[in-house]
């Protein structure tokens, strides 16, 4: 069942929020010891809510169309009541006292906080193998990484172990991983969705985002968590973009598409290749007006990325040094608090995340500053222009969601520069800050695992992702016969509500 | 500790020429902090004025505190600044207990207001001292190091901390160098300090309480050996807490640095601090080996820019300038530059203005701040205005004498009575019987009686020699127990002898 049939379900009687916590409940207990898409398993308050939202049910209080429904949640989310560790032992056993805004959101809409989601450590990374508490595996190939580093969000998802996932998109975080788990996963644009109650990685990229099975399910979520949040200073103060009658409508006659020229060619998989052409050739069936654009500074988005990210990063995390909260290591009484905060941060943070902070140390440094972050962001604003001109002449972009399908566990775990590949397409998105989708676009010949389309639009025009996803998913649903996910093998068939 | 060689300030001076620069911070007070709710009162019980943001706890983001900015462009707006139309917020990163996310949120080269100018009166002449940058940054919280013998963070047992200050307004107020002062430097600097204190204060955006720390000035001192016509290498005093304070702490850098330079050595560039108690200053961390703060700009906030039409409506709303009352109280009360200089020294300006106010003549309220009561505060070791007496008592004692119903003797007395505590002058002059005797035919009883016991003063007033009445006005007043009107009595006494 989708969100959107469960929905439905819950709004007619059919089903009791209660026995569709359950029956998720029960789906994590029987198949996440081997996909490990949770770092905790809200059951207790879970259920709670569950019956909370049952009794309001009854008494006729007005419920969104996600009463009732569960939501995995990233574990960058601050939830009171539950752990909040980002994938790191620094943070491990820290319990906010504050919700996230989209926490907030989350609970006002009745939907079911069942769990917190596995994560590359603080965000950092494209496999989930950079979690301190060990990597999620994808539902299709257990040997295979989920993506990430929203991994555990999207595995859960494709496991039918929640119907719906918030994730964070800070280089791709939410597509990639969406991509080569098979399902659908949107970075709204940037401003959309609060950040406030998300441990920063990047603050000027993070952008929280849905993850579902289809894309009006993910429209749905996006809808429930999307607005103007006064806490967070960056957010925009516009209406939301009407993603879900977007995503109804799934017309994308007369709509003008460009294929970006720099985001193919050496470096994909022919399977993936072959796939994205298929969906360009079938959205051009469907009466959108495809025509080829070039985004020349699409090339220089990855160095950039890698200086900016890793320059906010490293003074984001500053704050993680044993004085007020988390890990404290060495403090024996013989050591004064600069030693402890050392030894506290060389036990707490993993290798990608050290690498991270002494490369963003370096790059902000008195006498590196105007040739790395000020050269980075002078290439940012190159990538604005560039999708500026591109969105003058189209609709939206597309482009393949990711350059190769799912990688095998520790394939790509000591190659750094390989693993930031996975996120070659999705950057660009992510320094212009516009919106971003990935849908899946059927399963590479030669290995049989999903490869992800994705469609780009300009800031605020969200809606445009969700119409052209939509038209794109309702075709191949047609000409595969079923949804994608259906012919995931790496799990037991599911059973009961899920 | 070593003890500095000294060489005496005045030797000193004929070789150098010193030039200093002050770094004064200004806590503002605003209700509520600089990006977070929390409330502002000092003095409350530790870590009971903190939440999420400005205890940096991980996913908080801070928003900016408006009224912070109006307050520090109405600083900015009151030193001739030139006021920024579009500014930014900048991370300065480093690592500290007392500071929350280990990075400060500050302004690096884009302040909210630049380039001004203040008047500061210096013995009967105004200096015009030059206002490099007004910006604006957040507090850090509060230290406290025990154990240990010096109260620092070396060598303590332990520390604790209270991030109740941390997140407070903090306004950084720097000036240009200022250079040509010669002897006068040290004078100079707390004057500076001093009228800045005062604009401050009128501005009503900061109770600018040294002892509280809401205004605290760090001092650069250089020296400059005469018709070089180069600059030397500067210290910065901090700790400097107390107008007195900064006065010493120039003279003590400049006796030292010349003897430095006198033995040939060079003066390190490092941060000093002043000890009250002995006046000196010691090393403190080297400048050289200074930490990197690696600013960049706050990504979690958006720019400032204030509106022209806003920073008018300020403008047009700030209160008179310290200085500029001066002058125009200066001229009603038909003063010289030196009167109003003694006025100010002696912190009567204000109670001589409110006495004024409260119906006083200028000068009789000059006569009695400065005479009597002046002499009051000095015997009972008081500020002029901590004396229990208000400008309105002292305006109705003064309008008692006016109209002839006490004298000056008795007037003190009242000011006695008010002093201790015996009520209002009125209530003091009916409780103490304290009347001019104005009774004609006790007074002229009184003066025949002076006459009869004085022949030979009463033969020369006769004469024509009018200074000689004086014994006899003494011994009509004596008789009367001093409560009759001296001047009167002198009249009776020409009349009756001429």
């Amino acid at each position: 069942m989708t969100a959107a049939e469960l929905s439905a379900a819950l709004a007619g009687g059919e089903v009791s929020a209660t026995e569709v916590t359950r029956a998720h409940l029960d789906r994590i207990g029987a198949v996440d010891d081997r996909v490990h898409a949770f770092l905790h398993v809200a059951a207790d308050s879970a259920m709670a809510q569950a019956a909370d939202v049952d009794r309001r049910r009854a008494r006729g209080e007005p419920l969104g169309p996600l009463g009732g429904v569960p939501v995995a949640v990233k574990d960058v989310f601050t939830t009171i009541g539950m752990p909040t560790t980002c994938g790191s032992r620094i943070l491990e056993g820290w319990h906010p006292p504050y919700d996230a805004t989209i926490t907030r959101r989350l609970k006002q809409a009745g939907a079911i906080i069942i769990g917190k989601t596995n994560m590359d450590e603080f965000a950092m990374g494209s496999s989930t193998e950079n979690s301190a508490f060990g990597p999620s595996r994808n539902p299709w190939d257990l040997d295979k990484v989920p993506g990430g580093s929203s991994g555990g969000s999207a595995a859960a998802v494709a496991a039918y172990e929640a119907p719906l996932a918030i994730g964070t998109d800070t280089g791709g975080s939410i597509r990639q991983p969406a991509a080569v788990c098979g399902i659908v996963g949107t970075k709204p644009t940037y401003g959309g969705n609060s950040r406030y109650g998300v441990v920063a990685f990047a603050s000027s990229l993070d952008t929280p985002g849905p993850l579902g099975r289809t894309v009006l399910d993910a429209a749905l979520l996006h809808e429930a968590i999307s607005g103007h949040d006064p806490c967070d200073s960056t957010s925009i103060d516009a209406p939301v973009p009407p993603v879900v009658a977007a995503a109804r409508e799934a017309d994308v006659s007369g709509m003008r598409i460009g294929v970006v020229t720099e985001l193919s060619g050496e470096g994909y998989q022919p399977g993936v290749l072959s796939r994205f052409a298929e969906a360009v050739e079938l959205l051009e069936s469907l009466g959108a007006k495809v025509t080829e654009v070039s985004c020349p500074h699409f090339r220089y988005a990855l160095p950039a990325y890698y200086l900016i990210a890793p320059s906010e990063c490293s003074s984001n995390l500053a704050r993680f040094d044993a004085m007020r909260y988390g890990l404290r290591t060495g403090d024996d009484g013989t050591r004064d608090a600069e030693e402890v905060m050392a030894l506290t941060r060389e036990a707490g943070f993993g290798a990608e995340v050290k690498r991270r902070i002494i490369l963003g140390t370096y790059a902000l440094s008195s006498g590196y500053y105007d040739a790395y972050y000020g050269k980075a962001q002078q290439v940012r604003t190159l990538i604005i222009r560039d999708f500026d001109a591109a969105f003058g002449q189209v609709d939206v972009l597309v482009s393949p969601s990711t350059p190769t399908t799912a990688f095998g566990i520790g394939e790509r775990a000591d190659d750094p520069m390989a693993m930031y590949l996975a996120d070659l397409c999705t950057i660009p998105s992510d320094l212009a800050g516009n919106a971003a989708i990935s849908v899946p676009c059927g399963l590479a010949p030669e290995n049989g695992l999903p490869a992800g389309l994705q469609v780009m639009a300009p800031v605020l025009a969200d809606d445009r992702l969700y119409r052209v996803a939509a038209a794109a998913e309702a075709a191949f649903t047609g000409r595969w016969g079923h949804p994608l996910l259906s012919e995931a093998k790496g799990l037991p068939e599911k059973g009961g509500t899920a | 500790m070593t003890t500095d060689t000294l060489v005496p300030f005045a030797e000193a001076l004929e070789r150098y020429e010193p030039v200093i620069g002050l770094e004064t911070h200004v806590e503002l007070g605003t209700r509520t902090k600089m990006f977070c709710g929390c409330t502002t009162t000092f003095g409350a019980e530790p870590n009971s004025q903190v939440c999420p943001v400005c205890l940096g706890l991980p996913g908080s983001l801070p928003v900016v505190n408006g009224t912070a900015i109006e307050y520090t462009i109405r600083i900015g707006l009151a030193l001739n600044c030139t006021i920024a139309t579009w500014c930014r917020f900048a991370r300065k990163n480093y690592f500290y207990p007392d500071m929350p996310k280990n990075f400060q949120i500050s302004q690096y080269d884009e302040p909210l207001c630049i380039d001004g100018w203040l008047d500061v009166p210096v013995g009967g002449q105004l200096v015009r001292v030059g206002i490099e940058r007004v910006h604006l940054e957040e507090d850090t919280g509060k230290s406290l190091h025990v154990g240990g013998v010096t109260g620092r963070i070396h060598g303590a047992e332990y520390s604790l901390v209270d991030y109740n200050r941390a997140g407070i307004p903090l306004v950084e107020i720097v000036t240009k160098p200022i250079a040509g002062t010669g002897a006068a430097a040290p004078d100079v600097a707390r004057a500076y300090v001093t009228e800045l204190r005062g604009l401050v204060r009128a501005l009503g955006v900061s109770d600018v309480r040294m002892e509280e720390g809401s205004l605290r000035s760090d001092v650069n001192t250089s020296l400059s050996p005469r018709g070089s016509g180069r600059w030397g290498t500067r210290t910065e005093t901090k700790n400097v807490n107390s107008l007195r304070s900064v006065e010493r702490a120039v003279r003590f850098e400049i006796e030292r640095q010349a003897a430095v330079l006198d033995a040939g050595g060079r003066v390190i560039q490092e941060t000093r601090h002043f000890h009250e108690d002995s006046g000196t200053t010691t090393s403190g961390r080297s400048k050289e080996e200074a930490q990197d703060y690696r600013y960049f700009p706050e990504p979690d906030l958006v720019p400032v820019a204030p509106p022209a039409d806003w920073v008018a409506q300020i403008r047009a709303a700030l209160p008179e300038a310290p200085s500029a009352r001066r002058a125009r109280l200066q001229a009603e009360w038909d003063l010289s530059a030196l009167d109003m200089a003694a006025l100010s020294n002696a912190g009567a300006l204000d109670l001589v203005a409110e006495t004024v106010a409260a119906g006083a003549s200028p000068a009789d309220a000059r006569k009695w701040w400065l005479g009597e009561l002046a002499r009051q505060a000095n015997e009972m070791g008081l500020e002029l205005k901590d004396l229990s007496i208000t400008p309105a008592q002292v305006a109705r004692i003064a309008e008692l004498v006016a109209s002839g119903a006490l004298n000056d003797h008795l007037a003190r007395e009242v000011i006695e009575g008010v002093l201790a505590g015996e009520g209002d002058p009125d209530q003091v002059v009916a409780a103490r019987g304290l009347v001019v005797v104005s009774d004609e035919g006790a007074l002229n009883a009184a003066i025949d009686d002076a006459i009869a016991a004085n022949p030979e003063a009463a033969a020369k007033v006769r004469e024509g020699k009018v200074a000689a009445v004086g014994p006899l006005i003494g011994a009509v007043m004596k008789a009367t127990g001093n409560q009759a009107d001296a001047a009167r009595v002198r009249q009776l006494i020409l009349d009756r002898l001429s």
